[in-house]
């Protein structure tokens, strides 16, 4: 680790008017992803500000939604009542990420940022246009089994690795920040970048912009919802694919529908001709080949991830079955219905 | 400061440190400490508090698990300087009056170790495991236990460990459980 100074951010204007003024600090709250790529020299900040200590740890209704702090922690979200009865979609996938100690520390806001998990962008010893812009992407010709089949550019290939972000796409959540120049809501999709040719950076939150809160709409989708993650062991492990589904049916038919895949690109993956599809339709596995079909009508891999392709459509079937039948993937019963 | 605050200085890079207040198994410490020293350093390296191992240092085992105010959390990845104020629970802190805790009882009695190196944090793991009160079966245990890895394959005594440690505490054996993530 290099040596850094520390500031404990007393409110969120001097949290930001600290960053703004310094280029190389780095907020930090659970630390569970920075001090790990600190330790590998990835980052290296002049300076860490502690904004653990500003109230934005609660959870509170509003306008019909839940509005959750920045500083709430992925278990209090996961477990929070309110979150499991009204948005079990997102209570499910941050449950199905990192270990529980993990979701102890980690926060909203944290999750929303870290960083991907490519090997070459965590090995200082090779190049990685993430890292080091302009220096080249060995992943596109090397070792890319966990890496993306949407989305990718000539300049990386990478994947964001969170589950709780691909949930909240699904389900039209807002990013709330605040920087010198004010606060802004960011709609979730807008939120992350595809790489193109600035691959270094992934979001479009300014920089000296601090996330204070999500927003979930008031539309919840509590029945007919998914999280399907398929990975490489049945807990600990990141997604190789994840699929979000949210659907709201009327009768036998599907009056709205959400599908958002995760592990596959540079962002939580939304396709919205392809979930158009599915609305005014009664659900049938016919609908959901369909579907699955147009969604990844143009993945392509790389050698070691094209397994994700196939996967990914049988991942998507099963998950827009699972949600129309209301029997959403279990995360403590591993075995996929 | 108190009899029982100690003040511990071991390195020049630390005397201009960060002034942090640390209670760990219930004695408080009043330390200066450079920010980037970890929780699990300064745990094994400063306080000698060496039943806390050190495993991956990268999140990725759950051997350095404590509970940090009777949350588990990995120590590895948190900054000392970041947790001022807070009480810190080890696996040499869950013995009361010479008698072990339940957890430990339990896991002796299971059998729920081999090479033992796990052990501290799969045990630190488990109280806060019971304490969430998440778990209700041997399937939620074993996933809410995921978080730490067992080079040896004792997972199966240790769900029994769990097991048996929380029916003693449903019995009534045990104190009333506290929140979790706060
Ligand atoms: C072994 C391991 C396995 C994991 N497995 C999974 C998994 O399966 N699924 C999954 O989704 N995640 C997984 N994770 C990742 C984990 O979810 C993230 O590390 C965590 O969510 C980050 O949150 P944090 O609060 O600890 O962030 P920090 O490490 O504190 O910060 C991360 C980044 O966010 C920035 N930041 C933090 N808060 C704010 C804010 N309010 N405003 C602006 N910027 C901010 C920081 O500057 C930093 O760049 C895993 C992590 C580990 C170590
Ligand atoms: S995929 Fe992206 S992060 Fe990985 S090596 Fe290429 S540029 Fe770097
Ligand atoms: S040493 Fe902390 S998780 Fe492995
Ligand atoms: S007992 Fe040896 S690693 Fe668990």
């Amino acid at each position: 680790m290099n040596r850094f100074g520390y500031s404990r951010a007393g409110d969120v204007a001097g949290a930001v008017r600290e960053r703004a003024a310094n280029g190389a600090a780095a907020f930090i709250a659970g630390g569970t992803n920075l001090v790990d790529l600190m330790k590998e020299n990835v980052a290296r900040p002049e300076r860490l500000i502690d904004v653990t200590r500003l109230p934005l740890r609660g959870i509170e209704e509003r306008e019909g939604g839940l509005r959750l702090g920045a500083l709430a922690t992925n278990a209090e979200v996961a477990y929070d009542e309110r979150v499991r009865a009204r948005y079990p979609l997102l209570s499910s996938a941050i449950l199905a990420g990192a270990s529980p100690q993990l979701r102890n520390a980690a926060t909203t806001g944290g999750n929303l940022l870290q960083r991907t998990r490519c090997y070459y962008f965590y090995d200082t010893a090779t190049p990685c246009n993430k890292r080091e812009p302009g220096s080249g992407c060995p992943a596109r010709e090397g070792v890319n089994r966990i890496h993306a089949i949407l989305g990718t550019s000539e300049h990386c290939i990478a994947v964001h690795p969170s589950d709780m972000c691909v949930a909240m796409a699904a389900l039209d959540a807002t990013v709330r920040v605040t920087g010198e120049g004010g606060e802004r809501a960011i709609p979730f999709a807008e939120f992350h970048r595809l790489p193109g040719d600035t691959p270094e950076i992934d979001t479009n939150l300014g920089r000296d912009e601090l996330v204070t809160a999500v927003d979930l709409p008031a539309e919840s989708f509590p029945t007919h919802y998914t999280y399907l993650k398929l990975r490489d062991r049945l807990s600990y492990a990141f997604a190789l694919v994840s699929v979000a589904v949210a659907m709201e049916l009327d009768g036998g038919t599907i009056r709205e529908a959400r599908l958002a895949l995760g592990g596959v690109a540079h962002k939580p993956w939304r396709d919205r001709e392809a979930e158009a599809l599915l609305r005014g339709q009664a659900p049938s596995p016919e609908l959901f080949a369909r579907v699955s079909d147009a969604t990844l009508r143009d993945a392509r891999g790389f050698g070691g991830n094209d397994f994700k392709i196939g996967l990914a459509r049988q991942a998507i079937r099963r998950a827009l079955s699972q949600a129309a039948a209301g029997t959403p993937q279990s995360q403590t019963d591993k075995r996929v219905q | 400061m108190s009899d029982t605050e100690t003040l511990t200085r071991l390195s020049t890079a630390d005397a201009d440190g960060e002034s942090v207040t640390l209670t760990v198994n219930g004695e408080r410490h009043a330390l200066r400490l450079a920010p980037w020293v970890t929780l699990l350093d300064l745990l094994r390296e400063r306080l000698h508090l060496t039943g806390t191992k050190k495993g991956c240092d990268h999140g990725q085992c759950g051997a350095c698990t404590v509970l940090v105010d009777g949350v588990r959390m990995n120590s590895c990845l948190q900054l000392a300087v970041m947790r001022d104020g807070c009480e810190i629970t080890t696996v040499e802190g869950l013995a009361e009056g010479g008698r072990l805790h339940p957890v430990q009882e339990a896991f002796i009695e299971q059998d729920a170790f081999q090479c033992g190196y796990c052990t501290p944090g799969q045990i630190c793991s488990a109280v806060g495991l019971i304490r969430e009160g998440h778990a209700h079966t041997a399937e939620e245990i074993r996933e809410l236990m995921s978080g730490n890895l067992c080079r040896c394959g004792a997972y199966t005594n240790i769900v029994a460990a769990i097991e048996q440690a929380m029916g003693e505490q449903a019995m009534g054996e045990q104190p009333a459980a506290r929140g979790d993530g706060r």
